[in-house]
Protein backbone atom coordinates (compact mmCIF):
# COMPACT_ATOMS: atom_id res chain seq x y z
CA UNK A 1 0.00 0.00 0.00
CA UNK A 2 1.69 3.10 -1.19
CA UNK A 3 0.29 6.41 -0.18
CA UNK A 4 1.04 8.85 -2.93
CA UNK A 5 1.56 12.32 -1.49
CA UNK A 6 -1.39 14.35 -2.66
CA UNK A 7 0.57 17.40 -3.78
CA UNK A 8 2.99 15.61 -6.04
CA UNK A 9 0.41 13.99 -8.29
CA UNK A 10 0.84 15.36 -11.76
CA UNK A 11 -2.10 17.45 -12.89
CA UNK A 12 -2.04 15.85 -16.32
CA UNK A 13 -3.91 12.78 -15.16
CA UNK A 14 -7.52 13.14 -16.10
CA UNK A 15 -9.88 11.58 -13.68
CA UNK A 16 -12.41 10.61 -16.27
CA UNK A 17 -11.61 8.54 -19.27
CA UNK A 18 -14.20 7.75 -21.91
CA UNK A 19 -15.24 4.30 -20.87
CA UNK A 20 -14.26 1.49 -23.15
CA UNK A 21 -12.63 3.61 -25.83
CA UNK A 22 -9.17 2.90 -24.51
CA UNK A 23 -6.26 5.25 -24.35
CA UNK A 24 -5.98 6.06 -28.04
CA UNK A 25 -7.90 9.32 -27.80
CA UNK A 26 -6.46 10.29 -24.43
CA UNK A 27 -4.25 13.32 -24.14
CA UNK A 28 -0.61 12.62 -25.00
CA UNK A 29 0.45 13.88 -21.57
CA UNK A 30 -1.30 10.93 -20.03
CA UNK A 31 1.74 8.69 -20.05
CA UNK A 32 1.18 5.98 -17.44
CA UNK A 33 3.18 6.60 -14.24
CA UNK A 34 2.58 10.30 -14.10
CA UNK A 35 3.31 10.63 -10.41
CA UNK A 36 7.11 10.63 -10.61
CA UNK A 37 8.00 14.21 -11.27
CA UNK A 38 7.97 16.74 -8.46
CA UNK A 39 7.67 20.45 -8.81
CA UNK A 40 11.17 21.21 -7.63
CA UNK A 41 12.87 18.51 -9.63
CA UNK A 42 14.51 17.01 -6.54
CA UNK A 43 14.80 13.24 -6.87
CA UNK A 44 11.78 11.77 -5.28
CA UNK A 45 13.50 9.50 -2.78
CA UNK A 46 15.59 12.19 -1.08
CA UNK A 47 12.76 14.54 -0.26
CA UNK A 48 10.55 12.30 1.91
CA UNK A 49 13.56 10.98 3.80
CA UNK A 50 14.64 14.49 4.73
CA UNK A 51 11.15 15.60 5.63
CA UNK A 52 10.50 12.50 7.72
CA UNK A 53 13.74 13.13 9.60
CA UNK A 54 12.64 16.70 10.27
CA UNK A 55 9.29 15.45 11.40
CA UNK A 56 10.93 12.98 13.75
CA UNK A 57 13.11 15.70 15.25
CA UNK A 58 10.07 17.88 15.70
CA UNK A 59 8.29 15.12 17.56
CA UNK A 60 11.18 14.54 19.92
CA UNK A 61 11.81 18.23 20.50
CA UNK A 62 8.87 18.69 22.87
CA UNK A 63 10.00 15.87 25.10
CA UNK A 64 13.59 17.11 25.12
CA UNK A 65 12.36 20.56 26.13
CA UNK A 66 10.47 19.10 29.09
CA UNK A 67 13.54 17.23 30.32
CA UNK A 68 15.68 20.34 29.89
CA UNK A 69 13.20 22.41 31.87
CA UNK A 70 13.22 19.77 34.59
CA UNK A 71 17.01 19.87 34.70
CA UNK A 72 17.06 23.64 34.82
CA UNK A 73 14.29 23.70 37.43
CA UNK A 74 16.08 21.41 39.86
CA UNK A 75 19.37 23.24 39.33
CA UNK A 76 17.80 26.62 40.07
CA UNK A 77 15.65 25.30 42.89
CA UNK A 78 12.34 26.22 41.21
CA UNK A 79 10.93 22.78 41.98
CA UNK A 80 11.76 22.69 45.67
CA UNK A 81 14.78 21.24 47.38
CA UNK A 82 13.67 17.59 47.41
CA UNK A 83 12.97 17.21 43.68
CA UNK A 84 15.71 15.07 42.16
CA UNK A 85 17.42 16.15 38.98
CA UNK A 86 17.13 13.98 35.85
CA UNK A 87 20.65 12.69 36.42
CA UNK A 88 19.83 11.65 40.00
CA UNK A 89 16.74 9.84 38.73
CA UNK A 90 18.82 8.18 36.04
CA UNK A 91 21.31 7.00 38.63
CA UNK A 92 18.59 5.67 40.90
CA UNK A 93 17.09 3.88 37.91
CA UNK A 94 20.40 2.30 36.98
CA UNK A 95 20.87 1.18 40.56
CA UNK A 96 17.40 -0.37 40.66
CA UNK A 97 17.99 -2.18 37.38
CA UNK A 98 21.36 -3.49 38.56
CA UNK A 99 19.93 -4.93 41.76
CA UNK A 100 17.22 -6.73 39.79
CA UNK A 101 14.46 -5.07 41.84
CA UNK A 102 13.25 -3.06 38.90
CA UNK A 103 12.71 -6.02 36.61
CA UNK A 104 11.01 -7.97 39.40
CA UNK A 105 8.52 -5.25 40.28
CA UNK A 106 7.91 -4.30 36.67
CA UNK A 107 7.15 -7.88 35.71
CA UNK A 108 4.69 -8.23 38.58
CA UNK A 109 2.92 -5.04 37.53
CA UNK A 110 2.87 -6.02 33.87
CA UNK A 111 1.41 -9.34 34.90
CA UNK A 112 -1.38 -7.64 36.82
CA UNK A 113 -2.24 -5.28 33.98
CA UNK A 114 -1.93 -8.07 31.45
CA UNK A 115 -4.29 -10.33 33.37
CA UNK A 116 -6.81 -7.56 33.89
CA UNK A 117 -6.76 -6.42 30.27
CA UNK A 118 -6.77 -9.97 28.97
CA UNK A 119 -10.26 -10.36 30.38
CA UNK A 120 -11.37 -6.73 30.53
CA UNK A 121 -10.83 -5.87 26.87
CA UNK A 122 -12.70 -8.87 25.43
CA UNK A 123 -15.46 -8.36 27.98
CA UNK A 124 -15.91 -4.71 26.99
CA UNK A 125 -15.80 -5.53 23.29
CA UNK A 126 -18.23 -8.42 23.64
CA UNK A 127 -20.71 -6.36 25.63
CA UNK A 128 -20.45 -3.55 23.08
CA UNK A 129 -20.86 -5.94 20.16
CA UNK A 130 -23.81 -7.67 21.76
CA UNK A 131 -25.57 -4.42 22.52
CA UNK A 132 -24.65 -2.91 19.16
CA UNK A 133 -25.80 -5.83 17.06
CA UNK A 134 -28.83 -6.97 19.03
CA UNK A 135 -31.42 -4.60 20.38
CA UNK A 136 -32.53 -7.09 23.03
CA UNK A 137 -29.03 -7.30 24.49
CA UNK A 138 -28.77 -3.54 24.55
CA UNK A 139 -32.06 -3.22 26.40
CA UNK A 140 -30.90 -5.59 29.11
CA UNK A 141 -27.27 -4.59 29.41
CA UNK A 142 -27.18 -0.88 28.74
CA UNK A 143 -28.86 0.48 31.87
CA UNK A 144 -26.69 -1.35 34.42
CA UNK A 145 -23.51 -0.56 32.50
CA UNK A 146 -24.41 3.12 32.30
CA UNK A 147 -25.11 3.13 36.03
CA UNK A 148 -21.81 1.40 36.90
CA UNK A 149 -19.97 3.65 34.48
CA UNK A 150 -20.93 6.66 36.52
CA UNK A 151 -19.27 5.20 39.61
CA UNK A 152 -15.61 6.12 39.68
CA UNK A 153 -14.40 2.55 39.59
CA UNK A 154 -11.33 3.43 41.63
CA UNK A 155 -13.69 4.14 44.51
CA UNK A 156 -14.64 0.49 44.35
CA UNK A 157 -11.19 -0.58 45.55
CA UNK A 158 -12.26 -1.08 49.19
CA UNK A 159 -15.42 -2.87 48.11
CA UNK A 160 -13.42 -5.17 45.87
CA UNK A 161 -11.16 -6.01 48.78
CA UNK A 162 -14.24 -7.02 50.76
CA UNK A 163 -15.56 -9.10 47.86
CA UNK A 164 -12.39 -10.65 46.49
CA UNK A 165 -10.05 -10.62 49.45
CA UNK A 166 -6.94 -8.60 50.04
CA UNK A 167 -4.79 -10.60 47.63
CA UNK A 168 -4.20 -10.52 43.89
CA UNK A 169 -7.78 -11.24 42.86
CA UNK A 170 -9.15 -7.92 44.01
CA UNK A 171 -6.36 -6.07 42.18
CA UNK A 172 -6.91 -8.00 38.96
CA UNK A 173 -10.65 -7.47 39.19
CA UNK A 174 -10.19 -3.75 39.64
CA UNK A 175 -7.94 -3.55 36.58
CA UNK A 176 -10.37 -5.78 34.70
CA UNK A 177 -13.42 -3.68 35.35
CA UNK A 178 -11.96 -0.28 34.40
CA UNK A 179 -11.43 -0.80 30.66
CA UNK A 180 -14.83 -2.44 30.17
CA UNK A 181 -16.72 0.85 30.14
CA UNK A 182 -14.82 2.89 27.56
CA UNK A 183 -14.73 -0.14 25.27
CA UNK A 184 -18.43 -0.81 25.67
CA UNK A 185 -19.35 2.80 24.95
CA UNK A 186 -17.06 3.14 21.96
CA UNK A 187 -17.91 -0.20 20.38
CA UNK A 188 -21.61 0.52 20.75
CA UNK A 189 -21.30 4.02 19.33
CA UNK A 190 -19.05 2.81 16.56
CA UNK A 191 -21.61 0.25 15.48
CA UNK A 192 -24.48 2.71 15.73
CA UNK A 193 -22.50 5.19 13.66
CA UNK A 194 -22.10 2.87 10.68
CA UNK A 195 -23.71 4.44 7.63
CA UNK A 196 -27.09 2.85 7.14
CA UNK A 197 -26.78 3.34 3.38
CA UNK A 198 -23.80 1.00 3.34
CA UNK A 199 -25.74 -1.55 5.35
CA UNK A 200 -28.58 -1.29 2.87
CA UNK A 201 -26.39 -1.72 -0.18
CA UNK A 202 -24.63 -4.69 1.43
CA UNK A 203 -27.99 -6.30 2.12
CA UNK A 204 -29.12 -5.71 -1.43
CA UNK A 205 -25.87 -7.33 -2.58
CA UNK A 206 -26.97 -10.44 -0.77
CA UNK A 207 -24.85 -10.32 2.38
CA UNK A 208 -26.27 -12.27 5.29
CA UNK A 209 -26.12 -11.28 8.92
CA UNK A 210 -22.64 -12.66 9.46
CA UNK A 211 -21.24 -11.19 6.24
CA UNK A 212 -22.83 -7.86 7.06
CA UNK A 213 -21.23 -7.85 10.49
CA UNK A 214 -17.83 -8.89 9.25
CA UNK A 215 -17.51 -6.76 6.13
CA UNK A 216 -19.59 -3.69 6.90
CA UNK A 217 -20.40 -3.17 10.56
CA UNK A 218 -17.11 -4.15 12.20
CA UNK A 219 -14.85 -2.31 9.75
CA UNK A 220 -17.14 0.68 9.94
CA UNK A 221 -16.99 0.70 13.72
CA UNK A 222 -13.28 -0.02 13.89
CA UNK A 223 -11.99 3.56 14.14
CA UNK A 224 -14.21 4.14 17.15
CA UNK A 225 -13.34 0.75 18.64
CA UNK A 226 -9.65 1.67 18.48
CA UNK A 227 -10.38 4.94 20.27
CA UNK A 228 -12.00 2.83 22.97
CA UNK A 229 -8.97 0.56 23.10
CA UNK A 230 -6.69 3.54 23.66
CA UNK A 231 -8.83 4.80 26.49
CA UNK A 232 -9.04 1.29 27.95
CA UNK A 233 -5.26 0.91 28.07
CA UNK A 234 -4.93 4.30 29.72
CA UNK A 235 -7.46 3.34 32.36
CA UNK A 236 -5.69 0.02 32.83
CA UNK A 237 -2.46 1.77 33.86
CA UNK A 238 -4.33 4.26 36.00
CA UNK A 239 -6.05 1.45 37.88
CA UNK A 240 -2.76 -0.30 38.38
CA UNK A 241 -1.40 2.72 40.23
CA UNK A 242 -4.32 2.71 42.65
CA UNK A 243 -4.45 -1.06 43.05
CA UNK A 244 -0.79 -1.27 44.02
CA UNK A 245 -0.97 1.47 46.62
CA UNK A 246 -2.32 -0.85 49.28
CA UNK A 247 -1.78 -4.37 50.58
CA UNK A 248 1.07 -5.55 48.42
CA UNK A 249 4.81 -6.03 48.61
CA UNK A 250 5.54 -6.12 44.90
CA UNK A 251 4.91 -4.14 41.75
CA UNK A 252 6.08 -0.70 40.73
CA UNK A 253 3.26 0.86 42.74
CA UNK A 254 4.71 -0.78 45.85
CA UNK A 255 8.15 0.47 44.79
CA UNK A 256 6.73 3.95 44.80
CA UNK A 257 4.92 3.81 48.14
CA UNK A 258 7.96 2.14 49.67
CA UNK A 259 10.18 4.94 48.36
CA UNK A 260 7.76 7.48 49.81
CA UNK A 261 8.18 5.92 53.25
CA UNK A 262 11.93 6.46 53.05
CA UNK A 263 11.74 9.83 51.26
CA UNK A 264 13.59 8.39 48.28
CA UNK A 265 12.20 10.93 45.83
CA UNK A 266 14.63 9.77 43.15
CA UNK A 267 13.09 6.30 43.19
CA UNK A 268 9.62 7.83 43.19
CA UNK A 269 10.55 9.68 40.03
CA UNK A 270 11.90 6.51 38.46
CA UNK A 271 8.47 4.98 38.95
CA UNK A 272 6.73 8.08 37.60
CA UNK A 273 8.88 8.01 34.49
CA UNK A 274 8.13 4.30 34.17
CA UNK A 275 4.38 4.98 34.24
CA UNK A 276 4.82 7.61 31.55
CA UNK A 277 6.89 5.30 29.35
CA UNK A 278 4.44 2.43 29.76
CA UNK A 279 1.59 4.71 28.77
CA UNK A 280 3.42 6.00 25.73
CA UNK A 281 4.39 2.48 24.67
CA UNK A 282 0.88 1.11 24.86
CA UNK A 283 -0.41 4.11 22.95
CA UNK A 284 2.20 3.48 20.30
CA UNK A 285 1.02 -0.08 20.05
CA UNK A 286 -2.54 1.01 19.34
CA UNK A 287 -1.30 3.55 16.82
CA UNK A 288 0.58 0.86 14.94
CA UNK A 289 -2.56 -1.22 14.97
CA UNK A 290 -4.51 1.76 13.70
CA UNK A 291 -2.10 2.39 10.89
CA UNK A 292 -2.39 -1.16 9.70
CA UNK A 293 -6.14 -1.52 10.15
CA UNK A 294 -7.18 1.91 8.89
CA UNK A 295 -4.94 2.16 5.86
CA UNK A 296 -7.98 2.99 3.74
CA UNK A 297 -8.71 6.18 5.60
CA UNK A 298 -8.08 9.55 4.08
CA UNK A 299 -8.86 11.59 7.15
CA UNK A 300 -7.52 15.01 8.02
CA UNK A 301 -4.08 14.39 9.46
CA UNK A 302 -3.16 17.92 10.46
CA UNK A 303 -1.68 20.71 8.39
CA UNK B 1 -25.89 21.36 -27.40
CA UNK B 2 -24.76 18.59 -29.75
CA UNK B 3 -24.15 15.24 -28.14
CA UNK B 4 -21.01 13.33 -28.90
CA UNK B 5 -22.24 9.99 -30.05
CA UNK B 6 -19.45 9.05 -32.39
CA UNK B 7 -18.80 6.01 -30.26
CA UNK B 8 -22.08 4.57 -31.33
CA UNK B 9 -21.33 5.29 -34.94
CA UNK B 10 -18.36 2.94 -34.70
CA UNK B 11 -20.36 0.09 -33.23
CA UNK B 12 -23.88 0.59 -34.51
CA UNK B 13 -26.40 -0.92 -32.15
CA UNK B 14 -29.47 -2.47 -33.66
CA UNK B 15 -32.22 0.10 -33.87
CA UNK B 16 -34.58 -0.40 -31.00
CA UNK B 17 -38.28 0.03 -31.21
CA UNK B 18 -40.35 0.69 -28.15
CA UNK B 19 -41.98 -2.70 -28.07
CA UNK B 20 -38.88 -4.64 -28.77
CA UNK B 21 -38.83 -8.15 -30.13
CA UNK B 22 -36.06 -10.33 -28.79
CA UNK B 23 -32.91 -8.32 -29.31
CA UNK B 24 -30.65 -10.02 -31.83
CA UNK B 25 -27.23 -11.05 -30.68
CA UNK B 26 -27.00 -9.75 -27.15
CA UNK B 27 -23.37 -10.69 -26.64
CA UNK B 28 -21.50 -12.23 -23.78
CA UNK B 29 -22.78 -13.46 -20.47
CA UNK B 30 -26.09 -11.66 -20.52
CA UNK B 31 -29.03 -13.95 -20.03
CA UNK B 32 -31.38 -14.35 -22.92
CA UNK B 33 -33.20 -11.05 -23.16
CA UNK B 34 -36.52 -12.66 -22.56
CA UNK B 35 -37.99 -15.99 -21.72
CA UNK B 36 -35.92 -16.46 -18.57
CA UNK B 37 -37.94 -13.97 -16.61
CA UNK B 38 -41.13 -12.06 -16.94
CA UNK B 39 -39.93 -8.59 -16.13
CA UNK B 40 -41.49 -6.53 -13.39
CA UNK B 41 -45.13 -6.64 -12.39
CA UNK B 42 -46.41 -4.37 -9.65
CA UNK B 43 -50.05 -4.48 -8.65
CA UNK B 44 -51.89 -2.40 -6.10
CA UNK B 45 -48.77 -1.06 -4.42
CA UNK B 46 -49.47 1.24 -1.48
CA UNK B 47 -46.95 2.72 0.90
CA UNK B 48 -47.28 5.35 3.56
CA UNK B 49 -45.04 6.90 6.13
CA UNK B 50 -46.43 7.99 9.48
CA UNK B 51 -49.98 7.78 8.23
CA UNK B 52 -49.29 9.85 5.11
CA UNK B 53 -49.88 7.88 1.93
CA UNK B 54 -47.04 8.25 -0.57
CA UNK B 55 -48.08 5.60 -3.05
CA UNK B 56 -51.61 4.33 -3.45
CA UNK B 57 -52.80 1.42 -5.51
CA UNK B 58 -50.06 1.75 -8.06
CA UNK B 59 -49.59 -0.59 -11.01
CA UNK B 60 -46.43 -0.84 -13.08
CA UNK B 61 -45.16 -3.28 -15.68
CA UNK B 62 -41.69 -3.48 -17.13
CA UNK B 63 -41.15 -5.93 -19.96
CA UNK B 64 -37.99 -8.04 -20.06
CA UNK B 65 -35.24 -5.89 -21.49
CA UNK B 66 -37.30 -2.74 -21.38
CA UNK B 67 -35.82 0.56 -20.22
CA UNK B 68 -38.33 2.56 -18.20
CA UNK B 69 -37.71 6.01 -16.77
CA UNK B 70 -39.72 7.14 -13.78
CA UNK B 71 -40.18 10.87 -13.43
CA UNK B 72 -42.00 12.90 -10.85
CA UNK B 73 -41.83 15.99 -8.75
CA UNK B 74 -39.80 16.08 -5.60
CA UNK B 75 -41.28 13.97 -2.83
CA UNK B 76 -43.68 12.21 -5.16
CA UNK B 77 -42.42 8.79 -4.09
CA UNK B 78 -40.16 7.89 -7.01
CA UNK B 79 -37.49 6.46 -4.77
CA UNK B 80 -40.11 4.82 -2.57
CA UNK B 81 -41.40 2.96 -5.62
CA UNK B 82 -37.90 1.93 -6.65
CA UNK B 83 -37.07 0.76 -3.15
CA UNK B 84 -40.26 -1.28 -3.00
CA UNK B 85 -39.45 -2.92 -6.32
CA UNK B 86 -35.90 -3.61 -5.17
CA UNK B 87 -37.07 -5.18 -1.93
CA UNK B 88 -35.28 -2.52 0.11
CA UNK B 89 -38.46 -1.36 1.74
CA UNK B 90 -39.78 -3.22 4.71
CA UNK B 91 -43.50 -3.50 4.35
CA UNK B 92 -45.25 -2.10 1.31
CA UNK B 93 -48.76 -3.32 0.57
CA UNK B 94 -49.49 -4.91 -2.77
CA UNK B 95 -48.02 -7.53 -5.04
CA UNK B 96 -44.61 -7.11 -6.58
CA UNK B 97 -43.07 -9.67 -8.91
CA UNK B 98 -39.50 -9.12 -9.98
CA UNK B 99 -36.87 -11.29 -11.67
CA UNK B 100 -34.48 -13.33 -9.59
CA UNK B 101 -31.39 -11.19 -10.06
CA UNK B 102 -31.88 -7.54 -9.18
CA UNK B 103 -29.09 -4.99 -8.80
CA UNK B 104 -29.35 -1.39 -7.69
CA UNK B 105 -27.23 1.69 -8.32
CA UNK B 106 -27.93 4.58 -5.96
CA UNK B 107 -27.38 8.29 -6.23
CA UNK B 108 -24.35 7.92 -3.96
CA UNK B 109 -21.86 5.28 -4.99
CA UNK B 110 -22.09 3.57 -1.58
CA UNK B 111 -18.77 1.80 -1.87
CA UNK B 112 -17.27 0.38 1.31
CA UNK B 113 -14.28 2.67 1.92
CA UNK B 114 -12.35 -0.06 3.72
CA UNK B 115 -12.40 -2.57 0.90
CA UNK B 116 -10.50 -2.25 -2.33
CA UNK B 117 -12.43 -1.56 -5.50
CA UNK B 118 -12.54 -5.14 -6.73
CA UNK B 119 -13.68 -6.41 -3.35
CA UNK B 120 -16.47 -3.87 -3.44
CA UNK B 121 -17.52 -5.08 -6.86
CA UNK B 122 -17.83 -8.68 -5.73
CA UNK B 123 -19.47 -7.85 -2.39
CA UNK B 124 -21.79 -10.67 -1.41
CA UNK B 125 -20.92 -12.89 -4.35
CA UNK B 126 -20.01 -16.52 -3.85
CA UNK B 127 -18.06 -18.91 -6.01
CA UNK B 128 -14.56 -18.80 -7.40
CA UNK B 129 -12.62 -16.44 -9.63
CA UNK B 130 -14.07 -13.44 -7.82
CA UNK B 131 -11.19 -11.19 -8.74
CA UNK B 132 -11.35 -12.19 -12.40
CA UNK B 133 -15.06 -11.50 -12.46
CA UNK B 134 -14.55 -8.15 -10.78
CA UNK B 135 -11.84 -7.11 -13.22
CA UNK B 136 -14.02 -8.14 -16.15
CA UNK B 137 -16.91 -6.03 -14.83
CA UNK B 138 -14.56 -3.14 -14.12
CA UNK B 139 -13.28 -3.46 -17.67
CA UNK B 140 -16.78 -2.90 -18.95
CA UNK B 141 -16.94 0.41 -17.13
CA UNK B 142 -13.38 1.29 -18.16
CA UNK B 143 -11.79 0.92 -14.74
CA UNK B 144 -9.97 -2.41 -14.86
CA UNK B 145 -6.74 -0.69 -13.85
CA UNK B 146 -8.27 0.63 -10.63
CA UNK B 147 -9.18 -2.79 -9.25
CA UNK B 148 -6.77 -2.47 -6.33
CA UNK B 149 -7.43 1.17 -5.51
CA UNK B 150 -9.14 2.33 -2.33
CA UNK B 151 -12.56 3.86 -3.08
CA UNK B 152 -11.46 7.05 -1.34
CA UNK B 153 -8.97 7.72 -4.12
CA UNK B 154 -11.57 7.63 -6.91
CA UNK B 155 -13.25 10.65 -8.46
CA UNK B 156 -17.02 10.95 -8.24
CA UNK B 157 -17.51 9.67 -11.76
CA UNK B 158 -15.15 6.76 -11.27
CA UNK B 159 -16.80 5.75 -8.01
CA UNK B 160 -20.20 5.77 -9.68
CA UNK B 161 -18.84 3.62 -12.50
CA UNK B 162 -17.51 1.17 -9.92
CA UNK B 163 -21.00 1.08 -8.44
CA UNK B 164 -22.27 0.29 -11.93
CA UNK B 165 -19.66 -2.46 -12.21
CA UNK B 166 -20.83 -3.85 -8.88
CA UNK B 167 -24.31 -4.07 -10.35
CA UNK B 168 -23.14 -5.54 -13.68
CA UNK B 169 -21.09 -8.34 -12.15
CA UNK B 170 -24.33 -9.77 -10.80
CA UNK B 171 -25.68 -10.12 -14.37
CA UNK B 172 -28.94 -8.52 -13.27
CA UNK B 173 -32.18 -9.25 -15.05
CA UNK B 174 -33.51 -6.07 -13.50
CA UNK B 175 -31.33 -3.02 -12.99
CA UNK B 176 -32.63 -0.33 -10.66
CA UNK B 177 -31.06 3.10 -11.07
CA UNK B 178 -31.95 5.62 -8.37
CA UNK B 179 -30.84 8.96 -9.82
CA UNK B 180 -27.39 7.52 -10.43
CA UNK B 181 -26.13 10.54 -12.34
CA UNK B 182 -27.61 13.31 -10.22
CA UNK B 183 -24.44 13.97 -8.23
CA UNK B 184 -22.13 14.05 -11.28
CA UNK B 185 -21.03 17.14 -13.15
CA UNK B 186 -22.58 17.75 -16.55
CA UNK B 187 -19.78 16.27 -18.68
CA UNK B 188 -19.28 13.22 -16.51
CA UNK B 189 -23.00 12.71 -16.48
CA UNK B 190 -23.17 12.63 -20.28
CA UNK B 191 -20.44 10.00 -20.40
CA UNK B 192 -22.07 7.95 -17.68
CA UNK B 193 -25.39 8.07 -19.51
CA UNK B 194 -23.74 6.84 -22.71
CA UNK B 195 -22.05 4.09 -20.73
CA UNK B 196 -25.34 2.95 -19.23
CA UNK B 197 -27.01 2.97 -22.62
CA UNK B 198 -24.21 0.92 -24.15
CA UNK B 199 -24.20 -1.61 -21.31
CA UNK B 200 -27.95 -1.91 -21.46
CA UNK B 201 -27.79 -2.58 -25.20
CA UNK B 202 -25.20 -5.30 -24.60
CA UNK B 203 -26.80 -7.06 -21.66
CA UNK B 204 -30.47 -6.19 -22.00
CA UNK B 205 -31.64 -6.14 -18.41
CA UNK B 206 -34.96 -4.55 -17.61
CA UNK B 207 -34.18 -1.11 -16.26
CA UNK B 208 -36.09 1.16 -13.94
CA UNK B 209 -34.41 4.57 -13.91
CA UNK B 210 -35.59 7.10 -11.36
CA UNK B 211 -34.64 10.56 -12.47
CA UNK B 212 -35.63 14.18 -12.21
CA UNK B 213 -34.02 14.98 -15.54
CA UNK B 214 -36.43 14.98 -18.50
CA UNK B 215 -33.67 14.89 -21.09
CA UNK B 216 -31.98 11.97 -19.40
CA UNK B 217 -35.23 10.04 -19.48
CA UNK B 218 -35.72 10.81 -23.17
CA UNK B 219 -32.14 9.89 -24.06
CA UNK B 220 -32.20 6.51 -22.38
CA UNK B 221 -35.68 5.14 -21.88
CA UNK B 222 -38.05 3.20 -24.11
CA UNK B 223 -40.88 4.51 -22.00
CA UNK B 224 -41.21 7.35 -19.55
CA UNK B 225 -43.80 7.19 -16.79
CA UNK B 226 -44.81 10.11 -14.61
CA UNK B 227 -45.56 9.70 -10.95
CA UNK B 228 -48.06 12.17 -9.63
CA UNK B 229 -50.66 12.14 -6.93
CA UNK B 230 -49.59 8.83 -5.42
CA UNK B 231 -49.88 6.80 -8.59
CA UNK B 232 -48.62 6.72 -12.17
CA UNK B 233 -50.37 9.57 -13.92
CA UNK B 234 -49.04 9.54 -17.46
CA UNK B 235 -46.98 7.41 -19.76
CA UNK B 236 -45.00 8.31 -22.87
CA UNK B 237 -43.51 5.87 -25.33
CA UNK B 238 -40.20 7.33 -26.43
CA UNK B 239 -40.28 6.35 -30.08
CA UNK B 240 -37.07 8.02 -31.17
CA UNK B 241 -34.51 5.86 -32.97
CA UNK B 242 -31.21 5.41 -31.13
CA UNK B 243 -28.74 7.04 -30.92
CA UNK B 244 -31.00 9.90 -30.06
CA UNK B 245 -30.08 13.42 -31.07
CA UNK B 246 -31.26 16.13 -28.72
CA UNK B 247 -32.60 18.16 -31.64
CA UNK B 248 -34.74 15.40 -33.09
CA UNK B 249 -38.19 16.96 -33.60
CA UNK B 250 -39.84 14.12 -31.72
CA UNK B 251 -37.40 14.63 -28.84
CA UNK B 252 -38.32 18.31 -28.60
CA UNK B 253 -41.99 17.47 -28.67
CA UNK B 254 -41.77 14.74 -26.05
CA UNK B 255 -39.67 16.95 -23.81
CA UNK B 256 -42.40 19.55 -23.99
CA UNK B 257 -45.09 17.05 -23.12
CA UNK B 258 -43.12 15.60 -20.25
CA UNK B 259 -42.45 19.02 -18.77
CA UNK B 260 -46.13 19.85 -19.05
CA UNK B 261 -46.94 16.58 -17.35
CA UNK B 262 -44.59 17.52 -14.55
CA UNK B 263 -46.33 20.85 -14.11
CA UNK B 264 -43.64 22.96 -15.70
CA UNK B 265 -44.47 25.47 -18.41
CA UNK B 266 -41.93 24.70 -21.14
CA UNK B 267 -42.44 28.14 -22.70
CA UNK B 268 -41.72 30.11 -19.54
CA UNK B 269 -38.00 30.19 -20.22
CA UNK B 270 -35.19 27.93 -19.22
CA UNK B 271 -34.70 29.59 -15.87
CA UNK B 272 -37.98 28.23 -14.60
CA UNK B 273 -37.28 24.77 -15.87
CA UNK B 274 -33.83 24.72 -14.34
CA UNK B 275 -35.07 25.95 -11.03
CA UNK B 276 -37.59 23.20 -10.96
CA UNK B 277 -35.01 20.66 -11.93
CA UNK B 278 -32.54 21.61 -9.26
CA UNK B 279 -35.35 21.67 -6.78
CA UNK B 280 -36.12 18.10 -7.66
CA UNK B 281 -32.58 16.96 -7.27
CA UNK B 282 -33.13 16.54 -3.59
CA UNK B 283 -35.98 14.12 -3.92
Amino acid sequence: MSLTPPSTAAPAVTAERPAGTGQAVGSPAESPPAGKATKTGVPRTALPRLSSLLRYLRRVSGLVAVVLLWWLGTGQGWLGSTTPSPSAVWNAGVELVRSGDYAHHLLVSLGRVGKGLLFGIPLGILLGLGAGLTKAVEDVVDAPIQAFRMLPHLALAPVFIIWFGIGETSKTMLILIGPVFPLYINVLHGIRGVDNKLVEVARSCGLGRWGLTRRVILPGALPQILVGLRQALGIGWLTLVVAEQTATTSGIGYLMSDAREFLRTDVMFVVLVTYALLGVLSDLLVRLLERRALAWRRGFAGA
Amino acid sequence: MPRLLSKHAAVPPPPVSADRPSAPGAPGRAPAPDGTHNGVRVRGLSRGFDGRAVLENLDLDIAPGEFVALLGPSGSGKSTLLRAVGGLDGDPDGRIAVPERVATVFQEHRLLPWERVWKNVTLGLGGGLLRERAVAALGEVGLADRADAWPGTLSGGEAQRVALGRALVRTPQLLLLDEPFAALDALTRLKAQQLVERLWEQHRPSVLLVTHDVEEALLLADRAVLLGDRTLSQEFVVDIPRPRPLDHPRFVELRRQLLLGLGVDPDAGTATAQNTDSGKASS
